[in-house]
């Protein structure tokens, strides 16, 4: 049955202060989410990834509870628009100590709240699937580009 | 993935509730029911069945098909299969962030 939730996991081979670093600090998430990035580390601070060729996505930040927890609200692939709480999914990254690793839990929720309208509705729908598309093609460029590392799964 | 078919939304809100899972569910098995027969095998009334088939037919979950006197439902797959590869769709550029994520941690 399909949910309106997303739960994504990965082990990474580094301290949670490192993983911290690299999910919340501009440098880094300009890095593995877009070509550029601001972050304003604080509950009502805005996250803003650009893209080159496609535009700036915008989202709020929710908490900061450094550093176990940092959630945010945005408008999955929808371009240069602010966030509004009755369109956005609600991300939250949850690290967890695991030996001398760190687990990196990801949900996002709050599909089904999408915008209503047919004609809005249609334009998000298009503006998602594009948007994850150009994410997922620019996010396998970048990965390919990096130096090999020795797996940690 | 077809940009004219947006209705992602409406399948999951269709899907948020439980008994209007359990009323799919029950046409799954039983395919071609009446409201009247799905009221006798779940715990509420037909005006509730009724109300669920109408939000399920709406998020195109389900299809209405007048027999004789009285109307038939049937699950209809697409939009179901649609919302699942949509979802899962979303949870695989969440794979790609976090391999990117793990990698930049990883790196010395």
């Amino acid at each position: 049955m399909v949910e309106d939730r997303i739960e994504r996991e990965v082990v990474v081979a580094a301290s949670r202060e490192r993983v911290w670093e690299i999910i919340t600090q501009a440098e880094h998430v300009g890095k593995w989410f877009g070509d550029s990035a601001e972050v304003d580390l604080r509950p009502g601070g805005a996250i803003v990834v650009r893209w080159d060729k496609h535009g700036t996505v915008y989202g709020m930040i929710e908490k900061v509870d450094e550093p176990q927890y940092f959630s945010y609200r945005w408008n999955p692939g929808i371009i240069d628009e602010k966030p509004t709480n009755e369109k956005s999914t609600l991300v939250e990254f949850t690290l967890t100590p695991q030996g001398e690793q760190t687990r990196v839990r990801v949900v996002e929720t709050g599909f089904s709240r999408l915008p209503r309208s047919e004609s809005e509705r249609a334009e998000q729908f298009k503006d998602n699937s594009d948007g994850w598309a150009m994410q997922l093609r620019d996010l396998n460029e970048y990965v390919e580009q990096l130096p090999v590392q020795p797996s940690g799964r | 993935m077809n940009a004219r078919e947006g209705d992602v939304d409406d399948v999951l809100v269709a899907l948020a509730d439980p008994m209007r899972r359990r009323v799919l569910d029950a046409l799954s098995a039983h395919p071609q029911s009446t409201a009247t027969a799905l009221a006798e095998k779940l715990p509420v009334t037909r005006q509730a069945i009724v109300k669920h088939l109408t939000v399920l037919e709406q998020a195109g979950l389900v299809e209405a098909r007048k027999q004789g006197r009285e109307v038939q439902f049937a699950v209809r797959p697409e939009r179901l299969e649609r919302t699942a590869r949509w979802m899962h769709h979303v949870a695989a550029a969440w794979d790609d962030r976090l391999s990117a994520i793990k990698r930049l941690a990883e790196d010395p």
